[in-house]
Protein backbone atom coordinates (compact mmCIF):
# COMPACT_ATOMS: atom_id res chain seq x y z
CA UNK A 1 0.00 0.00 0.00
CA UNK A 2 3.03 2.37 0.42
CA UNK A 3 3.93 2.08 -2.91
CA UNK A 4 0.69 4.28 -3.58
CA UNK A 5 1.84 6.53 -1.26
CA UNK A 6 2.82 9.22 -3.96
CA UNK A 7 -0.63 10.78 -5.39
CA UNK A 8 1.33 10.58 -9.00
CA UNK A 9 2.18 7.02 -9.16
CA UNK A 10 -1.41 6.48 -7.90
CA UNK A 11 -2.74 8.22 -10.36
CA UNK A 12 -0.86 6.22 -12.97
CA UNK A 13 -2.52 3.14 -12.13
CA UNK A 14 -5.46 4.35 -11.24
CA UNK A 15 -6.01 6.61 -14.93
CA UNK A 16 -6.57 3.32 -17.09
CA UNK A 17 -8.02 0.84 -14.62
CA UNK A 18 -10.94 3.53 -13.81
CA UNK A 19 -12.95 2.86 -17.35
CA UNK A 20 -11.80 -1.19 -17.68
CA UNK A 21 -12.98 -1.29 -14.09
CA UNK A 22 -16.11 0.77 -14.95
CA UNK A 23 -16.99 -1.03 -17.92
CA UNK A 24 -16.34 -4.84 -17.10
CA UNK A 25 -18.57 -4.08 -14.37
CA UNK A 26 -21.24 -2.97 -16.09
CA UNK A 27 -20.76 -6.01 -18.69
CA UNK A 28 -21.13 -8.56 -15.97
CA UNK A 29 -23.83 -6.85 -13.95
CA UNK A 30 -25.97 -6.57 -17.63
CA UNK A 31 -25.82 -10.55 -17.97
CA UNK A 32 -26.65 -11.14 -14.52
CA UNK A 33 -29.74 -8.91 -14.62
CA UNK A 34 -31.04 -9.85 -17.82
CA UNK A 35 -30.14 -14.21 -16.88
CA UNK A 36 -31.83 -12.67 -13.15
CA UNK A 37 -34.81 -11.19 -14.46
CA UNK A 38 -35.62 -13.43 -17.78
CA UNK A 39 -33.86 -16.71 -17.33
CA UNK A 40 -33.20 -17.91 -13.76
CA UNK A 41 -35.80 -20.38 -12.19
CA UNK A 42 -38.84 -18.56 -9.73
CA UNK A 43 -37.95 -20.01 -6.51
CA UNK A 44 -40.16 -22.99 -5.04
CA UNK A 45 -41.34 -20.91 -2.33
CA UNK A 46 -40.98 -17.21 -2.97
CA UNK A 47 -42.06 -17.63 -6.92
CA UNK A 48 -40.66 -14.72 -8.79
CA UNK A 49 -40.30 -12.38 -5.91
CA UNK A 50 -36.90 -14.19 -5.65
CA UNK A 51 -35.52 -12.33 -8.10
CA UNK A 52 -34.95 -9.32 -6.25
CA UNK A 53 -32.17 -11.20 -4.76
CA UNK A 54 -29.26 -10.79 -7.81
CA UNK A 55 -29.88 -6.94 -6.67
CA UNK A 56 -30.40 -6.93 -3.05
CA UNK A 57 -27.69 -9.01 -2.03
CA UNK A 58 -24.93 -7.86 -3.77
CA UNK A 59 -26.20 -3.93 -2.85
CA UNK A 60 -26.10 -5.24 1.08
CA UNK A 61 -22.50 -6.69 0.47
CA UNK A 62 -20.93 -3.75 -1.14
CA UNK A 63 -22.93 -1.38 2.18
CA UNK A 64 -20.41 -3.52 4.70
CA UNK A 65 -17.35 -3.97 2.56
CA UNK A 66 -17.83 -0.57 2.15
CA UNK A 67 -17.72 0.04 5.55
CA UNK A 68 -14.81 -1.88 5.90
CA UNK A 69 -12.78 0.02 3.67
CA UNK A 70 -14.00 3.33 5.14
CA UNK A 71 -12.34 1.06 8.67
CA UNK A 72 -9.30 -0.10 6.81
CA UNK A 73 -8.42 3.58 5.17
CA UNK A 74 -9.08 5.21 8.87
CA UNK A 75 -6.35 2.45 10.55
CA UNK A 76 -3.95 3.59 8.01
CA UNK A 77 -4.45 7.20 7.99
CA UNK A 78 -4.26 7.20 11.81
CA UNK A 79 -1.29 4.48 11.87
CA UNK A 80 0.73 4.72 9.18
CA UNK A 81 -0.42 8.23 7.99
CA UNK A 82 -1.05 7.37 4.92
CA UNK A 83 -1.69 10.41 2.61
CA UNK A 84 -3.87 8.52 0.45
CA UNK A 85 -5.74 6.72 3.08
CA UNK A 86 -7.91 10.04 3.84
CA UNK A 87 -9.17 10.33 0.51
CA UNK A 88 -9.92 6.92 0.24
CA UNK A 89 -12.22 6.85 3.24
CA UNK A 90 -14.17 10.11 1.89
CA UNK A 91 -14.60 8.60 -1.71
CA UNK A 92 -15.90 5.37 -0.65
CA UNK A 93 -18.46 6.77 2.15
CA UNK A 94 -20.71 8.31 -0.47
CA UNK A 95 -21.20 5.10 -2.99
CA UNK A 96 -21.18 2.63 0.30
CA UNK A 97 -24.55 4.78 1.54
CA UNK A 98 -25.97 4.88 -1.89
CA UNK A 99 -25.66 1.12 -1.65
CA UNK A 100 -26.61 0.49 1.69
CA UNK A 101 -30.17 2.46 0.23
CA UNK A 102 -30.41 0.29 -2.20
CA UNK A 103 -30.00 -2.83 -0.08
CA UNK A 104 -32.89 -1.20 2.40
CA UNK A 105 -35.14 0.07 -0.62
CA UNK A 106 -34.88 -3.60 -2.23
CA UNK A 107 -35.03 -5.38 0.77
CA UNK A 108 -38.16 -3.82 1.65
CA UNK A 109 -39.81 -4.28 -1.87
CA UNK A 110 -38.90 -8.15 -1.31
CA UNK A 111 -40.24 -8.20 2.40
CA UNK A 112 -43.98 -6.69 1.23
CA UNK A 113 -44.78 -9.71 -1.48
CA UNK A 114 -42.91 -12.15 0.59
CA UNK A 115 -43.74 -11.10 4.19
CA UNK A 116 -46.72 -9.07 3.96
CA UNK A 117 -44.70 -5.86 5.45
CA UNK A 118 -42.60 -3.01 3.85
CA UNK A 119 -40.51 -2.95 7.21
CA UNK A 120 -40.08 -5.07 10.63
CA UNK A 121 -37.23 -3.71 13.24
CA UNK A 122 -35.46 -6.94 13.12
CA UNK A 123 -31.78 -7.59 13.95
CA UNK A 124 -30.70 -7.41 10.32
CA UNK A 125 -32.74 -4.52 9.33
CA UNK A 126 -32.21 -2.21 11.70
CA UNK A 127 -28.46 -2.93 11.85
CA UNK A 128 -28.33 -2.18 7.85
CA UNK A 129 -30.25 1.07 8.92
CA UNK A 130 -28.17 1.85 11.63
CA UNK A 131 -25.47 1.46 8.93
CA UNK A 132 -26.93 3.71 6.69
CA UNK A 133 -26.82 6.63 9.43
CA UNK A 134 -22.81 6.34 10.03
CA UNK A 135 -22.31 6.39 6.63
CA UNK A 136 -24.38 9.82 6.73
CA UNK A 137 -22.80 10.79 10.02
CA UNK A 138 -18.83 9.76 8.20
CA UNK A 139 -20.24 12.15 5.22
CA UNK A 140 -21.47 15.06 7.28
CA UNK A 141 -17.56 15.07 9.69
CA UNK A 142 -15.41 14.38 7.04
CA UNK A 143 -17.08 17.55 4.99
CA UNK A 144 -16.99 19.80 8.16
CA UNK A 145 -13.43 18.58 9.22
CA UNK A 146 -12.48 19.24 5.68
CA UNK A 147 -14.34 22.62 5.35
CA UNK A 148 -12.02 23.72 8.88
CA UNK A 149 -8.51 22.56 7.01
CA UNK A 150 -8.51 19.25 9.67
CA UNK A 151 -6.15 16.49 9.56
CA UNK A 152 -9.37 14.17 9.30
CA UNK A 153 -8.52 12.42 12.27
CA UNK A 154 -11.85 12.17 13.65
CA UNK A 155 -13.59 11.04 10.87
CA UNK A 156 -10.73 8.26 10.34
CA UNK A 157 -11.46 7.48 14.36
CA UNK A 158 -15.08 7.58 13.16
CA UNK A 159 -15.11 4.80 10.57
CA UNK A 160 -13.11 2.52 12.88
CA UNK A 161 -15.66 2.70 15.83
CA UNK A 162 -18.00 2.43 13.56
CA UNK A 163 -16.91 -1.10 12.02
CA UNK A 164 -18.45 -2.31 15.25
CA UNK A 165 -21.62 -2.75 13.89
CA UNK A 166 -20.51 -5.05 11.09
CA UNK A 167 -20.45 -8.46 12.96
CA UNK A 168 -23.88 -7.19 14.59
CA UNK A 169 -25.12 -7.25 11.09
CA UNK A 170 -23.21 -10.68 9.70
CA UNK A 171 -24.45 -12.50 12.82
CA UNK A 172 -27.78 -10.84 12.94
CA UNK A 173 -29.37 -13.62 11.92
CA UNK A 174 -28.11 -16.00 13.94
CA UNK A 175 -28.21 -14.10 17.76
CA UNK A 176 -32.14 -12.81 16.74
CA UNK A 177 -34.09 -15.29 14.83
CA UNK A 178 -36.89 -12.91 13.26
CA UNK A 179 -38.69 -12.35 9.63
CA UNK A 180 -35.19 -12.18 7.56
CA UNK A 181 -33.60 -15.15 6.46
CA UNK A 182 -30.55 -16.82 7.64
CA UNK A 183 -27.01 -17.31 5.42
CA UNK A 184 -27.11 -18.94 2.33
CA UNK A 185 -23.80 -18.40 1.26
CA UNK A 186 -20.75 -18.66 3.33
CA UNK A 187 -17.25 -19.67 2.71
CA UNK A 188 -16.85 -22.51 0.40
CA UNK A 189 -20.61 -23.85 0.98
CA UNK A 190 -23.67 -22.57 0.04
CA UNK A 191 -27.19 -23.79 -0.06
CA UNK A 192 -28.72 -22.33 -3.34
CA UNK A 193 -29.16 -24.00 -6.12
CA UNK A 194 -26.23 -23.65 -8.81
CA UNK A 195 -28.93 -22.12 -11.27
CA UNK A 196 -28.97 -19.15 -8.83
CA UNK A 197 -26.05 -19.05 -7.30
CA UNK A 198 -24.07 -18.26 -10.20
CA UNK A 199 -25.77 -15.25 -11.76
CA UNK A 200 -25.42 -13.96 -8.41
CA UNK A 201 -21.89 -14.19 -8.32
CA UNK A 202 -21.36 -12.67 -11.58
CA UNK A 203 -24.21 -9.86 -10.47
CA UNK A 204 -22.19 -9.54 -7.00
CA UNK A 205 -18.81 -9.51 -9.16
CA UNK A 206 -20.35 -7.14 -11.31
CA UNK A 207 -21.24 -4.66 -8.61
CA UNK A 208 -17.86 -4.62 -7.31
CA UNK A 209 -16.06 -3.72 -10.47
CA UNK A 210 -18.31 -0.90 -10.59
CA UNK A 211 -18.22 -0.19 -7.29
CA UNK A 212 -14.21 0.27 -7.35
CA UNK A 213 -14.25 2.29 -10.73
CA UNK A 214 -16.36 4.69 -8.62
CA UNK A 215 -14.13 4.86 -5.58
CA UNK A 216 -11.34 5.67 -8.08
CA UNK A 217 -13.31 7.96 -10.16
CA UNK A 218 -13.99 10.19 -7.19
CA UNK A 219 -10.54 9.89 -5.32
CA UNK A 220 -9.19 11.21 -8.61
CA UNK A 221 -12.00 13.97 -8.20
CA UNK A 222 -10.68 14.95 -4.77
CA UNK A 223 -6.85 14.66 -6.07
CA UNK A 224 -7.80 17.00 -8.65
CA UNK A 225 -9.00 19.50 -6.48
CA UNK A 226 -6.33 19.64 -4.12
CA UNK A 227 -3.97 20.07 -6.73
CA UNK A 228 -6.25 23.49 -7.81
CA UNK A 229 -6.19 24.41 -3.86
CA UNK A 230 -2.59 24.24 -3.71
CA UNK A 231 -1.76 25.85 -6.89
CA UNK A 232 -4.15 28.58 -6.24
CA UNK A 233 -2.30 29.32 -2.56
CA UNK A 234 0.67 29.66 -4.90
CA UNK A 235 -1.23 31.84 -7.07
CA UNK A 236 -1.93 33.82 -4.24
CA UNK A 237 1.00 33.90 -2.20
CA UNK B 1 -50.23 -10.67 -5.31
CA UNK B 2 -48.37 -10.84 -8.01
CA UNK B 3 -44.63 -10.08 -7.14
CA UNK B 4 -43.64 -7.90 -10.83
CA UNK B 5 -44.59 -5.04 -9.74
CA UNK B 6 -42.23 -4.79 -7.12
CA UNK B 7 -39.17 -6.96 -8.54
CA UNK B 8 -39.20 -4.41 -11.34
CA UNK B 9 -39.56 -1.40 -8.77
CA UNK B 10 -35.91 -2.68 -6.73
CA UNK B 11 -34.94 -3.30 -10.47
CA UNK B 12 -35.46 0.34 -11.22
CA UNK B 13 -33.95 1.44 -7.65
CA UNK B 14 -31.01 -0.54 -8.33
CA UNK B 15 -30.22 0.40 -12.11
CA UNK B 16 -31.53 4.16 -11.22
CA UNK B 17 -29.27 4.76 -8.13
CA UNK B 18 -25.88 3.01 -9.44
CA UNK B 19 -26.12 4.67 -13.03
CA UNK B 20 -26.79 8.02 -10.96
CA UNK B 21 -23.80 7.40 -9.20
CA UNK B 22 -21.85 6.60 -11.86
CA UNK B 23 -22.35 9.48 -13.94
CA UNK B 24 -22.33 12.38 -11.29
CA UNK B 25 -19.07 10.61 -9.95
CA UNK B 26 -17.84 10.36 -13.44
CA UNK B 27 -19.01 14.29 -14.56
CA UNK B 28 -17.12 15.55 -11.34
CA UNK B 29 -13.88 13.74 -12.02
CA UNK B 30 -13.96 15.33 -16.15
CA UNK B 31 -14.38 18.60 -14.34
CA UNK B 32 -11.98 18.59 -11.61
CA UNK B 33 -9.25 17.33 -13.72
CA UNK B 34 -10.11 19.67 -16.63
CA UNK B 35 -9.92 22.76 -14.23
CA UNK B 36 -6.71 21.27 -12.62
CA UNK B 37 -5.39 21.16 -16.42
CA UNK B 38 -6.09 24.46 -17.29
CA UNK B 39 -4.77 26.02 -13.99
CA UNK B 40 -1.82 24.25 -14.55
CA UNK B 41 -1.17 25.50 -18.33
CA UNK B 42 -2.43 28.67 -17.45
CA UNK B 43 -5.24 28.79 -18.90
Amino acid sequence: MHIFANPARFLRLARPLTPRLGWGGAGLIAAALVYGLFLAPPDYLQGDSVRILYIHVPAAWLGMAGWAGVAAAGLMQLVWRHPLAGVAGRAIAVPGAVFTAICLATGSLWGRPTWGTWWEWDGRMTSMLVLLFLYIGFIALAGAERDRGGDGRLAAIFGLVGAANLPIIHYSVLWWRTLHQGQSIGLGRSSMDESMLWPLLVSALGFSLLFASVVLMRMRTALARQKIEARLRRMAA
Amino acid sequence: MSPWPFVLAAYAIALGGTLGLGLASFAAMRRAERAADALRDGR
